[in-house]
């Protein structure tokens, strides 16, 4: 039975507490729209996305309207369009790259993954052309996203990927300097990714998939500091018990509506991702629940403990929520998509370093962080291998997005507008790892990896 | 049988229940239960009404509903009883 003070809970988080679904993803196999024709295939992908995706939209503001629940973004993820491109050229894949973008714009969804490659033991004929295409894909398109597999766990890390990507990031970043070099937003590098992601712009639809599914990610930063703002004073397991409680309520909104959006759809129900995605707006941030901890500002020493416990309790709170869990699952730490760690970011608080040691205990990894324009190649790189390496030895997810602010430096700002927020340059490193990265070759996978 | 909550919250004035359950009468939606209070001059007040035979869509049911909430002044929210059950019990 209903009682009153649990309906006003209810109430108050979605009203004041930012509470809501940050995403309805709908995943479409494209394995069946192979064509020996570039042109014939771009129609069939087109054609496919469309006739499946068609309703997404419309069921999404029908559930939302029904149940009172915010659902931010609907979106479609694709399977890797690396595989569909073994036989064409590079231009072809830009041409895939204007389709998905076309179908997007059709099915009025903000953003289409799975201008994807996996790549985490070595490239296909497919996996160049598709990362040959990356930046002019990004800069030729509003809508898409892009992401590339660089190691696993199981695999170890392709050096000769990392390398390639810290060129590619460049590359983006100056195709698209003229819109603060957005493109970069839509391109994550990936150690260890999911096949069932539904969160940009990391999200691809995996070849394990079925040939349509429905994931949902949820959020809710703001629910969960305004429940530790009400506990008060408690001790860290009283502050752990809290969240799993929020995490859980948080993550049954998710259930109901990834059930209702597949039942509406007559499409399968596929996972949950039990996340807490910050947004710019303010009540909305996960830096501000580990100052809501105690922490004086997002960054400084305790940081790393908290997020672990956040990260933690977030999954054990939402893991009986939901019938299947899957994709990134944890707390995100996207620097310019968080009001509170924009702060700490400008106020020099929060740096790369730090922000590296917390993605070994939280979901992701290095997300929206802005750095130097003049940041070399193989920095990035570096970047990315130092990043794949806390996934590969953790057997967890990790990425890396990145954004060079061409021509601008460190005091200097990026703005992109809407969820993808906007921030400060960050200072990288300037000594060179090039040596390093130039070896090429590949990090065997680590003995974690021979769990048989 | 389909249920929903419509919860009324904002600054108390005349006929707020009276326009709001003459809305759901209007659409054949038979009124279950209702709790409200008055602290100070806030009115909050949470109706438990029947929408099995509803005879609008629902999803128009509930925007006329938010349409009479800003008429007065209030906040309206109608909302799938769903919504509460997942998350408040196992």
């Amino acid at each position: 039975m209903l009682n009153v003070k649990d309906i006003l809970e209810t109430i108050t988080m979605i009203q004041d507490e930012n509470l809501d679904v940050r995403t309805v993803t709908m995943g479409i196999s494209l394995l069946d729209c192979q064509s020996e024709d570039a042109g014939r295939l771009c129609a069939r992908i087109y054609d496919k996305i469309c006739r499946r995706a068609d309703r997404l939209v419309a069921v999404g503001e029908q559930i939302e309207k029904e149940y009172g629940i915010p659902i931010i973004n609907k979106r479609i993820a694709v399977t890797p369009v690396s595989m569909l491109l073994g036989a064409f050229a590079e231009q072809d894949a830009v041409q895939v790259a204007r389709t998905l973008d076309r179908a997007a714009n059709t099915c009025g969804v903000n953003f289409i993954g799975g201008f994807s490659a996996l790549v985490h033991k070595g490239f296909s004929a497919g996996d160049q052309q598709l990362i040959a295409a990356i930046p002019e894909a990004l800069a030729v398109t509003d809508r898409v996203c892009s992401s590339v597999n660089v190691g696993s766990t199981k695999a170890g890390l392709n050096m000769d990927a990392v390398a390639l990507m810290g060129r590619v990031v460049r590359q983006t970043a100056e195709r698209t300097a003229d819109r603060d070099c957005i493109g970069c937003a839509k391109l994550v590098v990936f150690c260890n990714a999911p096949e069932d992601n539904p969160f940009m712009a990391g999200a691809f639809h995996g070849p394990g998939e079925p040939d349509c599914v429905i994931n949902v990610g949820v959020s809710g930063p703001g629910a969960v500091r305004a429940a530790l703002h009400k506990a008060g004073d408690c001790d860290i397991t009283g502050v752990a018990d809290v969240i799993k409680r929020t995490a859980f309520k948080v993550t049954r909104m998710g259930q109901l509506v990834a059930a209702e959006a597949s039942r509406r759809l007559g499409v399968p129900a596929g996972i949950v991702d039990l996340s807490l995605a910050p947004t710019p707006a303010v009540g909305d941030s996960v830096a501000h629940i580990l100052e809501e901890m105690g922490l004086e500002q997002c960054g400084c020493c305790g940081t790393t403990a908290a997020l672990a416990l956040l990260n933690d309790a977030v999954k054990k709170g939402g893991v009986m929520a939901s019938s299947h869990v899957g994709g990134l699952s944890g707390a995100f730490i996207p620097v310019t998509e968080d009001a509170g760690m924009i702060d700490a970011a400008r106020s020099g608080c929060l740096c790369i370093e730090k922000l590296e040691a917390m993605t070994a205990v939280c979901s992701v990894g290095l997300d929206m962080i802005n750095i130097p324009g003049d940041t070399p190649a193989e920095v990035i790189a570096a970047i990315i291998a130092d990043e794949a390496a806390i996934g590969m030895v953790n057997a967890k997810t990790t990425a890396v997005r990145v954004i060079p602010a061409i021509g601008k430096t460190v005091g200097e700002e990026l703005s992109f507008g809407g969820l993808l927020g906007g921030g400060p340059i960050m200072p990288v490193r300037t000594q060179s790892p090039a040596r390093f990265i130039s070896r090429g070759g590949r990090i065997p996978a680590p003995i974690q990896s021979l769990k048989n | 049988m389909r249920r929903a909550v419509i919860t009324v919250l904002g600054r108390d004035t005349v006929g707020i229940l009276a326009r709001i359950s003459s809305g759901c009468a209007a659409h054949n939606i038979n009124v279950l239960e209702v709790t409200q209070s008055i602290l100070q001059d806030m009115f909050a007040m949470i109706m438990m009404v029947d929408i099995t035979n509803c005879n609008v869509p629902f999803t128009q049911f509930a925007d006329e509903m938010t349409a009479i909430g800003e008429q007065m002044g209030l906040h309206v929210h109608t909302m799938h009883e769903d919504l509460f059950n997942s998350m408040h019990t196992i």
